[in-house]
């Protein structure tokens, strides 16, 4: 079937053609390294021929990001893809879509911060990515893929739980996972949906007051402090039904394990590489890998101090993730965080060092 | 003779648009913002396209032009607008998509997404209400002060040294290849009004004959914000806006052939 043929690419080629085939309607962005593939690939597949889907390079990433929010208030499936000085440009205009209520899809290929900081990996925009980001009470959906088949895999389900929710979604990826190339099975193709069905779908959006229908106002302005607070309710209702539904984690090697590694994306590979290494030296241990850093696996991180001596957080950054980690342990067992910064990726045996010497 | 009565022999001479509806306006008495949402509502409901018009509102005094005008609204960050209608109109290219915005949303903060959306050839239009001071936010200098204008942020006048020229982003608009019409109006006098309402169709057309982006400046009052009357603003508008901010069509790409 060739749908299911296998192809070898880069993470940020499988970004683009997944966005292609899962039935994205419009993708705005602007380059830098390391994701500017994304957008390269989207110009050379040329889909506004084949599938109708709209590619706009925009004069900055505060304008793509306001495109997709202006794409999103119609209600149609649009992205954008940057890295960490450019998703930081963002923030405005994702916090307005949080506001606003608006399903959209944001790519980050994370580099080395802070400022213009290093184009090699990274995964320091964690507490941007998981805590807010931007101004005002929110959150993103936030997907982390450690291969280039999830990179391909999450944008059909990061679309799926932002229309879900009506919220944006990130797929919170790192400048390796966007360069490597891997071999991956593109999603079967989807067809874009019809305006019927996006006016059926989307009964809130802006599409025109089609049928005569009362206008549709998107937006996320409201000057009474009353109607303000009811709103924010509403919202913050939302992401608790969010975090009791859409946590997804990743379990390795924990059954006996007597010592718990937590780590995403990139430094997850990294991580069980380390744990076959340590497992050789007679060290019990093990790999939770969360899925969705937001929502965060609050509970399984919990249900796991219960079971082993401490928690290693494995981040390409400074430790940020080890904060909500030690907030799920609450002080049961030793939290530990190891890392390394500046773009540089963490080899397998300091991570052993670094077991051995923390706890 | 009762109300009915003259309705029935179909003497009206004037009623409101029915797009724009019953909410009381917060625009201060005066102001040049009603006199646009009129003329907006009555063009597209004369052109038909109420269920096929997607507006989108700026930061500033028209912030709430979506409770006003009966169509779709997108209420864009300060100075985003044609950043979001570019997309809309992308992706619904059969809708009539435009911004609705002031100086200091477009020609300062939004001065990038203004010119390159112009210089893109969008099809859309951006209204622009250009009073010369920030309103919203209480009378703060503008782009398009004037020099030697009073605001809260020149309150000794607009100098050269200090805060540099006031800013003709309607003439930079006119010189870039994208923009199909570009035209500069007012609508002080019944004259005017017309005027600015027959800008605004053919802006709304070309948009949809896909002739390029089009760019309507109305020259504006802000009487609160200038501290005058409103009859005393006009007359201020007249003898010292018109002459920075000549009148008339810049360009007019789509009448040419």
């Amino acid at each position: 079937m060739a749908d299911q043929e296998i192809t070898l690419m880069k993470g940020n080629e499988a970004i683009a053609h997944a966005a292609i085939r899962c039935g994205c309607d419009g993708y705005f962005g602007y380059p830098i390294t390391p994701q500017s593939e994304v957008l390269e690939t989207l110009a050379a597949e040329k889909p506004w021929e084949t599938t109708g889907m709209v590619v706009l390079q925009a004069e900055s990433e505060v304008s793509s990001i306001n495109m997709v929010y202006g794409g999103a208030c119609t209600g149609k499936k649009v992205m954008t893809s940057s890295s960490s000085p450019g998703v930081s440009l963002m923030q405005e205009g994702i916090s307005y879509m949080a506001g606003a209520e608006l399903p959209a899809l944001i790519v980050n290929v994370m580099r080395g911060g802070p400022g213009l900081g290093t184009i090699q990996p990274s995964q320091s925009d964690y507490f941007q990515a998981c805590k807010g980001g931007g101004h005002g009470d929110y959150h993103l959906i936030v997907l982390a893929p450690a291969s280039v088949q999830e990179m391909a895999d999450f944008v059909d389900l990061a679309f799926t739980l932002a229309f879900r929710y009506r919220n944006p979604a990130m797929i919170l990826a790192d400048g390796a996972i966007g360069q490597m190339m891997e071999k991956v099975v593109l999603p079967p193709f989807k067809p874009r949906r019809t305006e019927e069905e996006i006016i059926k779908e989307c009964p809130w959006a802006t599409t025109g007051r089609v049928g005569m229908r009362k206008p549709n106002i998107i937006t996320s302005l409201e000057l009474r402090s009353e109607e303000m607070e009811i709103i924010n309710n509403r919202i913050q209702d939302k992401y608790r039904k969010i975090e009791e539904s859409e946590v997804r984690y990743e379990e390795f090697m924990l059954e006996d394990a007597e010592y718990a590694i937590v780590a995403f994306g990139s430094a997850a590979r990294i991580a069980k590489k380390s744990i076959e290494v340590a497992r050789a030296q007679g060290i019990k241990v093990g790999l939770l890998r969360p899925i969705t850093l937001w929502p965060f696996p609050v509970k399984e991180v919990c249900k796991l101090a219960g079971q082993v001596k401490g928690i290693l957080s494995l981040e390409i950054n400074a430790g940020q993730m080890v904060e909500d980690i030690r907030l799920a342990v609450e002080g049961r067992i030793p939290v530990r965080h190891f890392g390394r910064l500046g773009g540089i990726i963490p080899d397998p045996d300091e991570v052993v060092d670094a077991l051995k010497r923390l706890f | 003779m009762t109300r009915e009565e003259i309705i029935e022999k179909g003497q009206v001479v004037y009623k409101k648009p029915t797009l724009l509806n019953d909410t009381p306006m917060h625009y201060c008495p005066g102001c040049s913002h009603g006199v646009v949402h009129k003329l907006v509502s009555e063009v597209i409901e004369e052109m038909g396209m109420t269920d096929k018009t997607i507006a989108i509102s700026p930061v500033g005094c028209a912030v709430f032009a979506y409770k006003y005008i009966d169509v779709d609204w997108q209420e864009a960050a300060h100075g985003r607008a044609p950043a979001l209608a570019s997309a809309t109109k992308r992706l619904w290219p059969d809708r009539l998509v435009f911004t609705y915005q002031g100086d200091g949303d477009l020609a300062c903060i939004g001065t990038a997404e203004t010119i390159h959306a112009l210089n893109r050839a969008e099809n859309i239009t951006i209204i622009f209400i250009n009073n010369a001071i920030y309103g919203m936010t209480g009378g703060q200098m503008a782009p398009t002060t004037l020099l030697g204008m009073k605001t809260a942020t020149c309150p000794y006048g607009r100098e050269v040294s200090l805060h540099g020229y006031p800013l003709k982003i309607t003439e930079i608009a006119a010189s870039l290849e994208g923009t199909c019409y570009v035209t500069r109006q007012s609508v002080h006098t019944v004259a005017a009004i017309n005027r600015a309402k027959r800008a605004l169709r053919k802006a709304f057309e070309y948009s949809m004959q896909g002739k390029g982006s089009n760019l309507v400046e109305i020259v504006s009052t802000c009487n609160s914000g200038w501290k005058m009357t409103p009859e005393k603003a006009n007359k201020w508008m007249e003898e010292n806006m018109f002459e920075f901010y000549h009148l008339g069509d810049l360009k007019d790409k789509g009448a040419e052939k």
